[in-house]
């Protein structure tokens, strides 16, 4: 299914939903939080998109906000979508796991959870990955202030 | 009547077990937590980080020609095709028109480098299971490899080949001739790895049977590269998003169906063949022309989002950029095939053997620094 197709089906799906190819060579959702969930379960279980393969998911501080980047692709239809959520709360990050829908997803999760601090809901097993359970802050956030380790260019 | 006691106490009783950081089956620094009950696996939990360098938030800092210089200590045995990989994300966000040159050697390489990788594995698995001489049947011709790179690359693990716009260099005179007599000799000797090992039955009653990934699984835990094809799952990045000169070439995509611990040997063993093959093709007709395009000394990529799959030895390596217009990108995530493939032990291994997690995870062919980044 090409860009448009899929942008007329998921769109039919949710009005709230907002899409954008720019910048992208492939077709951008922006979902709410609250929708999160419900989205990705249909994009996976709708047989016309059939999105089974989360093959990449990203942790993203935009500074003004934090969000995560799915990339999903379809191995029946070759279809790929990126989903993307955000939240402007900073102290208290939190978005519904998808780790009930791919399971690649408990993994990916955790090392969001480990650099960004974002929380995922109802994530069977959501602590640190990499880093120790001491450890002060999250790294990959652009806040984030390590004078001894950090070299500055 | 009389009424005979009977004697309850011996309970079996589960218990934990370090396996690593320094076990040499997990091949690097990898921490597995086992709950075992006896000589019964029930949880493996793998502890991570402690080869953890956060390449990704290096990469913030760094400019795109630096970039490809950290690739290649994620999977290093991949090195040449981690290294593509960034460049072709930031050619491609540049629109750069690529020299068909560049194209032929960059995949030419990258098999050598699958084969030198897989006949790496090939000798340590065996090893891991307790056949030594796999060890040095594998360094024996993967040395050979390295060769033909240490006089084309200047480098023999972390070539540095690639950069945004083509290679570093041209190939080296020898080069064509060097990589014919290494597949004329590598064809004679690749049919020694399975008499040796393939058809032995002690090696096929470790592996067979055990470790069992199902497709579905396959798809759910994001398994990809020989792993997830040993479950009948057709995931050939190469196949299905072909880059350089690869949509030039015909192989056939290497699948197994029992997703057990064999049919992830199996695959592997036919990768080599397929990438000999590819070899094959394209070694006599390396197109004349330049081996790079002029870029600007300082790279920027244009403002928006980049993603680039590319398949290496162990699996799909994808590199997603976003860039907000200046010389770093705003933020860099590097999909490891590792990561995903290590995700799934705990499915595949639970209810087995502590021996044949050994097994397993052999066929899993983990890289370590390419799980922790």
């Amino acid at each position: 299914m090409n860009n448009e197709s899929l942008q007329n089906l998921i769109g039919s799906w949710d009005s709230e939903l907002t899409f954008t190819e720019e910048g992208s060579e492939f077709l951008n959702i922006s979902v709410q939080p609250k929708q999160l969930h419900r989205l990705m379960k249909q994009l996976k279980t709708n047989a016309e998109t059939q999105f089974d393969y989360l093959f990449c998911l990203t942790g993203v501080d935009w500074e003004t906000s934090l969000g995560v980047v799915y990339h999903l692709e379809s191995t029946t239809h070759r279809h790929i979508v990126v989903v993307k959520v955000q939240t402007e709360d900073r102290k208290n990050p939190a978005f519904d796991t998808v780790s009930d829908i791919w399971k690649t997803a408990e993994f990916h999760e955790r090392e969001v959870f480990d650099f960004f601090g974002i929380k995922f809901n109802h994530h069977p097993n959501l602590k640190r990955l990499f880093l120790t359970d001491e450890w002060v802050g999250y790294p990959l956030r652009k806040d984030y202030v390590d004078e001894i380790n950090m070299v500055v260019k | 009547m009389e009424t005979i006691a009977v004697n309850n106490s011996f309970k079996s009783e589960e218990y934990f077990i370090n396996m690593g950081p320094q076990h040499p089956a997990t091949h690097g620094v990898l921490r597995l937590l086992l709950t075992v009950d006896g000589e019964i696996i029930k949880k493996v939990e793998p502890d991570l980080g402690y080869i953890h360098r956060s390449i990704e938030k290096m990469c913030e800092r760094d400019s795109y020609q630096q970039i490809v210089h950290l690739t290649d200590r994620m999977d290093y045995l991949s090195s040449h095709i981690n290294n593509e990989a960034v460049c072709l994300t930031v050619e491609h966000a540049l629109q750069l028109e690529i020299p068909d040159r560049v194209k032929v050697i960059r995949t030419i390489i990258g098999e050598l480098t699958r084969i030198a990788s897989h006949t790496l594995w090939w000798g340590v698995m065996g090893m891991d299971v307790g056949a030594l001489t796999t060890y040095f049947y594998g360094f024996r011709d993967r040395e050979l490899i390295n060769d033909i790179f240490e006089e084309t690359c200047g480098a023999r693990l972390t070539m540095n080949y690639n950069i945004p716009g083509g290679l570093m260099f041209d190939i080296h005179p020898n080069f064509v001739r060097r990589t014919k007599d290494f597949i004329a000799h590598f064809k004679t000797k690749l049919p020694e790895y399975d008499t040796l090992l393939t058809e032995n039955i002690i090696f096929q009653k470790r592996m067979k049977g055990v470790g069992i990934l199902s497709k579905e699984d396959a798809i759910s835990y994001g398994a990809s590269g020989p792993v997830g094809r040993g479950s009948g799952y057709s995931c050939d990045v190469r196949k299905y998003h072909p880059y350089s000169a690869l949509d030039k070439v015909a192989f056939n995509e290497a699948l197994g169906y029992e997703g057990d611990s064999f049919a992830r040997y199996q695959v592997r063993i036919q990768e080599i063949w397929e990438s000999i093959s590819i070899i094959e093709q394209l070694i006599d007709n390396i197109p004349e022309g330049n081996h790079q395009v002029a870029t600007n000394a300082v790279i920027k990529l244009p403002k928006g989002e980049f993603y680039q799959k590319v398949e290496t030895a162990r699996g799909e390596l994808g590199v997603y950029i976003i860039s907000t217009g200046t010389k770093n990108p705003y933020r860099l995530k590097f999909r490891s095939p590792g990561f995903s493939n290590l995700s799934l032990l705990n499915r595949i291994a639970v209810g087995g053997k502590i021996g044949d997690l050994v097994a397993t995870m052999a066929t899993l062919d983990l890289v370590i620094p390419d799980i922790d980044r």
